[in-house]
C-alpha cells in the first residue's frame, strides 16, 4: 500500500487531536472532582459559609479547567486547520503536538485542584479568611498551570513552525513532544501540594499567611525544574540539525532522549512538591520555624531533583553523542531501551525522595532542636531510595556505551 | 536494513533490559522513600531512639531494595548473558 504524505499528515493530525483532548481531559476532571468533594466536606462542617465555599470552589475549578481548555484548543486546531503536507516530519510534529499537550495537561489539572480543595476546607475552618484564601489559591493554582502552558507552547511551535524534511527531524520532533508532555505531569501535580498546604495553613494561622505565601512560591518554583528540563530537551530536539547523522541508530537515540527526560521528570516533580507541601504545613503549625524549615525544604528538594538530572544527563548523551551507522536492529533498540530504562527508573526514586523530605521537613518544624538528627536520617534514607535510579542510569550507560 | 533472527533476538533482549530496570526501579524507590519518611516521623516523635530508628530504617530499606537488585540482575543477564 502506497502511503501518501498528504494522508499521513491528516491521519497524524486526527490521532494527535484525540491524544490531546483524551489525555488532556483527565487531570482537570480529577482535580475538579477532588475540589467538589472537599467543598462538600467543608459545607457539612460549616453550613453557614456555604455561599463563600461554593464561590471559591467555582473559581478554583475554573482555573483547573484551563489546562483542559488548552488541550481542547490544540485538539480543535489539529482537527480543522489545513497543515501543509511537506513531509513525514510534519506528521511527526502533529503527533508530537498532541502528545505534548495531552499529557502535559494532566499534571496541571490535578495540581490546581489541590489548592482549590484546601481553600474550601480552610474557609470552613476560618470563614473570615475567605478573601485572603481565594487570593492565595489563585496565586498557587496559577503556578500549577505553568507546566501546561509550557506544553502548549511546545505544541504550538510543533504545529506552526517549519522544520527540515529529513526523516531524522521526524524522530526528533516526536521525541520533543514526548519529553515535554510527560515532563509536565510531575511539576503540575507537585506544585499543587505547597499551594494547598499554604491555603489551609493560612486559615489555621492567619498571621503566618505572608510567610506561607513566600514559602509556597519558593517551593513551587523549585517544583518547576523538571518541567523546565523537559522543555530544554524538547527545544534542543526541535532546533538541532541532525542532517549529518546516520538515520539508524540516531532516530532511536532522539526518541530515547525524549523518553528519558520526560518520564524521569514525573517522580522528581511530584516529590519536590511533596517536600514543599510538608514545609508549608510545618510553617502553619510553627510559624517561628520558617527559616530552618525553608532551608530543610530546599535541601530535600535538591536531592529529590537528582533522578530528573540523571534523566537529563542520559538525554544529553543520546542527543550529542554521534553514533556510527548501523545496519542491524540491535543498535537502535539499545538506545531506545537506554531511554526507557532511565525514564521509568527515575519515577520511583523521585517520588520516594520527596515523601522522605516531606516528612522530615514537617517534623523539623515541630521539633526544631532535633533538626540535625532529622536531616541526617533524611539524607541517609534518600541516598538509599536513590539507589534504583542509579542502577537504571548504569543500565542506560551500558546500553549506550558497552553493548 | 536486513533483520536476521539473531539480531532480532538481541534487539528484544536490549528492550527487555530497559523495561526490566526501568519499571523495576519504581517500586523500591517509592517503598524506600516511605520507609525513610516514617523513620523521620518516628524520630520526630521520639528523638532519643534516633539510632535504633535509623538502623531499623536501613534494614527495612535493604529488604525493599531486593526487587530493584533482581531487576538489575535480570537486566544485566539480558544484556550480557542471553
Amino acid at each position: 500500500m502506497e502511503l501518501d504524505i498528504q494522508i499521513a499528515v491528516k491521519a497524524a493530525a486526527y490521532i494527535g487531536g484525540g491524544i490531546a483532548i483524551g489525555f488532556g481531559a483527565i487531570g482537570a476532571a480529577v482535580g475538579e472532582g477532588y475540589t467538589a468533594a472537599q467543598a462538600n466536606a467543608a459545607i457539612a462542617e460549616r453550613p453557614e459559609s456555604a455561599g463563600n465555599i461554593v464561590k471559591t470552589m467555582l473559581v478554583g475549578q475554573a482555573v483547573a479547567e484551563s489546562a483542559s481548555i488548552f488541550a481542547l484548543v490544540i485538539a480543535i486546531m489539529l482537527l480543522f486547520r489545513e497543515f501543509p503536507a511537506t513531509g513525514w516530519q510534519k506528521a511527526a510534529a502533529l503527533l508530537g503536538a498532541g502528545i505534548s499537550m495531552g499529557f502535559g495537561a494532566i499534571g496541571s489539572g490535578i495540581g490546581s485542584g489541590i489548592p482549590a480543595a484546601k481553600s474550601c476546607l480552610g474557609i470552613a475552618r476560618q470563614p473570615s479568611m475567605s478573601g485572603r484564601l481565594t487570593v492565595t489559591m489563585l496565586i498557587g493554582s496559577a503556578v500549577c498551570q505553568t507546566p501546561a502552558i509550557l506544553a502548549m507552547i511546545v505544541a504550538l511551535m510543533l504545529l506552526f513552525m517549519e522544520f527540515g524534511s529529513d526523516p531524522l527531524t521526524a524522530a526528533a520532533l516526536l521525541g520533543a513532544g514526548i519529553s515535554m508532555g510527560f515532563g509536565a505531569i510531575g511539576s503540575g501535580i507537585g506544585s499543587g501540594f505547597p499551594a494547598g498546604e499554604a491555603c489551609f495553613g493560612s486559615a489555621r494561622q492567619p498571621e503566618a499567611s505572608g510567610a506561607l505565601t513566600t514559602n509556597m512560591l519558593i517551593g513551587s518554583a523549585v517544583c518547576q525544574t523538571p518541567a523546565i528540563f523537559a522543555m530544554v530537551v524538547a527545544l534542543i530536539l526541535m532546533f538541532m540539525k541532525f542532517t549529518d547523522a546516520p538515520l539508524a541508530p540516531t532516530w532511536a537515540a532522539l526518541i530515547g532522549a525524549g523518553i528519558s527526560t520526560g518520564l524521569a521528570a514525573i517522580g522528581a516533580g511530584i516529590g519536590g512538591g511533596m517536600a514543599a507541601g510538608g514545609s508549608c504545613d510545618g510553617i502553619a503549625r510553627q510559624p517561628q520555624s520558617v527559616g530552618q524549615v525553608t532551608t530543610a525544604m530546599l535541601v530535600g528538594q535538591a536531592v529529590t531533583q537528582t533522578p530528573s538530572i540523571f534523566g537529563l544527563l542520559i538525554s544529553f548523551i543520546l542527543i550529542f553523542k554521534s553514533f556510527p551507522e548501523s545496519s542491524t536492529l540491535r543498535e537502535p533498540m539499545a538506545l531506545l531501551a537506554a531511554g526507557i530504562s532511565m525514564g521509568f527508573g527515575g519515577i520511583g526514586p523521585g517520588y520516594g525522595n520527596g515523601v522522605t523530605a516531606q516528612s522530615a521537613v514537617k517534623w523539623v518544624a515541630r521539633n526544631l532542636e532535633i533538626t540535625g538528627d532529622l536531616m541526617r536520617t533524611m539524607l541517609v534514607g534518600q541516598a538509599v531510595a536513590q539507589s534504583t535510579a542509579i542502577y537504571a542510569m548504569v543500565v542506560s550507560l551500558v546500553l549506550i556505551f558497552v553493548v | 536494513m536486513a533483520i536476521e533472527g539473531a539480531d532480532l533476538v538481541k534487539a528484544a533482549a536490549f528492550i527487555g533490559a530497559g523495561i526490566a530496570m526501568g519499571l523495576g526501579a519504581i517500586g523500591p524507590g517509592v517503598g524506600e522513600g516511605i520507609t525513610a519518611a516514617k523513620a523521620c516521623e518516628a524520630i520526630g516523635r521520639n528523638p532519643k531512639e534516633a539510632g535504633l530508628l535509623t538502623r531499623t530504617m536501613l534494614v527495612g530499606q535493604a529488604v525493599a531494595e531486593s526487587t530493584g537488585i533482581y531487576s538489575l540482575v535480570i537486566a544485566l543477564l539480558l544484556l550480557f548473558v542471553v
